[in-house]
């Protein structure tokens, strides 16, 4: 018999009961919570007279709704101008208070986006199975753990059970192998791989992303990578656990310690893949190859390095694609243009759950110190993913950079990634986005999103344009 | 889930084929944090005439008055006549919370969307498929007489005409065992509790660690 894939592990480690069906019951240790898909989850417990089945497993923090300006902050819920959002925020708070579930609340300094908050608090562990109402999930998946995304019925069933009904995903291997060059990110990496593989690649899959190229990355880095596993048509995504992973997990607030943190890394050790496990599909790609990546259309598989032309429509062979290109083509404007540093840019927004943790704004300072935003940009905002993130910023002084160069500098929240709250972009306007997704409207009503790393933001945001971030930093 | 075993109730005709979940409740509606309340909102555009809000009181809204719901002789009514394809269009949830809320058990269609007719199950209303020519002397019948009763009887998968005609009806058994005892899918789930326990026992004792209570 082959060895197991470290999905095959986690899959077996938390098998509660295998149905004939071919689906199964997992057991879930932790589940993120959020204001939008929770309300109506909580409020099919109260109906049916259901308690939690332990609460100790769920954290929750309002993170799409909230306001990211100081002055809308400042009075906390009251601040909402959006009747829907505020209600939402303020049933998050109530249902967390009534059923006793521990929430990191707007006034709260570890407020930010679920997928920032269950690592930076150590919440998210190697091993665990991780669900939360948002298919930005597979984020958690660097870890080492089995993080799926899930809808608001399964949020109740989850609270309700403590297990998820799933069934078994293929395993698939996407494998960098190499060194990856300057100035080329985990943002990039992953961008890379979508446009490989396509958004509909790994659609029936969880993928294990492995090799040098990978395992030369942060902590931060992999959730990154993983964060984006879902573009690619995979619910889950997956990082083998290393030296890396359990550095980043050590003393953390909601970490094992003592005895239980050495069983704990004993333990963790055997989250990799064995060497002869059999994966039903393997892709491999060369660091060395990876370029600044920067979207074009409206799919994050429409995607190019910095330096190629920008695909046209009438050079596809396939009627499906060619028509699909000609669609996103008209949706970004880009009659006219060949390369994506033609297209003038209305603003650039700096945050995210794939992109808005201290290295990424890090990055993002260095390129932008002691420069200035273009003149021609409506807006530049940089938006930590946390509260923890923002004060550890500041006291870096990276605010100020940001600030002196003319971007502005927010309070933690989803923000411009999708348009929930009162960051967005007008029609037909043009952002360099270190989000996830670039869909039609995911910004705002008519926004053209272009994904893209932390650094080629903002030497984006400086140039008023895209530019290869590595030529930029030489001038 | 309230369970469903056998419902005797005053039926109304809706005569009008593929209507979609938007129809049922449409979208504005869909932002509230309940799973209640949209019955007041159910059918909104055939059933008044002004565009109707979320949040709005309903009683004062004017209302279109040859709509079947809007009849005198058809308040209480419980169970639904339908046309084919019933329930199609987008996916969600909302339309069976609202015709639920409403105050029906039960729809009587010759077709179902496919999405609609699970969620139907999920939250305990009875969707019903009978022949077309079954479901037409079903709506003769119910136009013919004020007060017309159908009775929906799930144990013996039959429905019963006001003339005293039965009809036989296909449940899949699963479902069937579901809705007679109420259990949705929790509930079911729940049904395995002893095997959640033993897993979570044996978890605590491998990996404690994931089991230590979290503090505000
Ligand atoms: S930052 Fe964007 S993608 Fe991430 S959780 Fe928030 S809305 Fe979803």
């Amino acid at each position: 018999m082959s060895g197991k894939t470290l999905y095959d592990k986690l899959w077996d480690s938390h098998l509660v009961q295998q149905r004939d069906d071919g689906s199964a019951l997992i057991y879930i240790d932790l589940q993120l919570l959020h204001e939008v898909t929770s309300p109506q989850a909580f409020e099919g417990l109260r109906l049916a007279g259901r308690k939690p089945w332990r609460v100790s497993s769920s954290l929750a923090t309002p993170d799409h709704n909230v306001p990211t300006t100081k002055k809308e902050r400042i009075s906390g819920v009251d601040g909402i101008e959006d009747p829907v959002s505020k209600i939402q925020v303020i049933t998050l708070d109530d249902n967390c208070n009534e059923f006793g579930i521990t929430e990191f609340n707007m006034k709260d300094i570890r407020q930010g986006i679920v997928h920032v908050v269950g690592p930076e608090q150590g919440a998210t562990l190697p091993g665990m199975t991780v669900v939360c109402g948002d298919s930005h999930t597979s984020t958690h998946g660097a870890f080492g753990a089995l993080a799926h995304g899930i809808g608001t019925s399964e949020v109740e069933h989850v609270l309700a059970t403590q297990c998820l009904v799933q069934k078994k995903s293929r395993n698939m291997l996407v494998r960098v192998d190499g060194k990856l060059s300057p100035w080329v990110s985990a943002k990039d990496v992953v961008l890379a791989i979508i446009g490989a593989i396509g958004t509909a690649g790994g659609t029936g899959y969880a993928i294990e992303f492995g090799g040098t190229g990978i395992q030369s990355l942060s902590m931060e880095g992999r959730m990154t990578v993983c964060n984006m596993a879902i573009e690619a048509g995979a619910r889950v995504g997956l990082i083998a656990v290393d030296d890396t992973t359990i550095e980043y997990v050590k003393g953390r607030p909601y970490a094992p310690k003592g005895e239980h943190w050495d069983m704990a890394v004993e333990a963790w050790k055997d989250l990799v893949s064995d060497k002869d496990a059999q994966f039903d599909e393997v892709v491999v790609l060369k660091a060395e190859d990876i370029k600044p990546q920067v979207t074009w259309g409206t799919s994050p598989e429409m995607v190019i390095a910095i330096d190629e032309p920008i695909p046209r429509p009438e050079d596809q062979k396939d009627p499906v694609k060619k028509e699909g290109y000609a669609r996103a083509w008209k949706y970004m404007g880009l009659e006219g243009k060949t390369m994506l540093a033609d297209v003038t840019l209305d603003r650039v927004f700096i945050g995210s759950c794939t992109n808005s943790r201290i290295e990424d704004l890090r990055i993002a300072a260095q390129v932008v110190k002691g420069r200035k935003v273009a003149s021609t940009l409506k807006q530049a905002i940089v938006v930590p993913g946390s509260g923890l993130v923002k004060a550890q910023a500041e006291k870096e002084g990276l605010h100020e950079i940001f600030e002196a160069a003319g971007l502005e500098w927010r309070e933690p929240g989803c923000s411009m990634c999708l348009a929930m709250n009162a960051d967005k972009l007008g029609a037909g306007e043009h952002c360099a986005s270190t989000s996830n997704r670039n869909f039609e409207g995911r910004q705002g009503f008519g926004g053209r999103t272009h994904l893209v790393s932390p650094a080629m933001a903002a030497a984006a945001a400086i140039a008023g344009h895209f530019v290869d971030v590595n030529e930029f930093v030489k001038h | 889930m309230r369970p469903f075993t056998k419902h005797t109730g005053l039926a109304a005709p809706l005569d009008l084929a593929n209507v979609d979940t938007d129809m049922i409740i449409p979208k504005q509606f869909l932002k509230s944090i309940k799973r209640t309340g949209f019955g007041k909102n159910l059918f909104d555009e055939l059933r008044y005439e002004d565009e109707g809000q979320p949040d709005q009181e309903c009683d004062g809204r004017p209302i279109r008055k040859d709509f079947v719901l809007n009849q005198d002789r058809y308040k209480g009514a419980s169970v639904l006549l339908a046309r084919q394809n019933f329930g199609c269009g987008s996916s969600r949830e909302h339309a069976p919370w609202a015709l639920d809320d409403y105050g029906f058990r039960s729809i009587i269609a010759p077709s179902f969307a496919d999405i609609f007719y699970n969620n139907c199950f999920k939250n305990g209303l009875l969707p019903i498929v009978l022949q077309a020519e079954e479901v037409d002397q079903l709506f003769a019948e119910v136009a013919l007489r004020e007060g017309a009763q159908v009775i929906v009887d799930l144990e013996n998968q039959t429905v019963t005409s006001p003339s005293g005609a039965t009809f036989e009806f296909n449940v899949d058994n699963f479902r069937k065992h579901c809705l007679l005892n109420g259990l949705d899918d929790i509930g079911l789930t729940l049904q395995q509790d002893s095997a959640i326990r033993r897993y979570e026992e044996k978890r605590m004792n491998d990996a404690p660690w994931l089991f230590l209570p979290r503090g505000q």
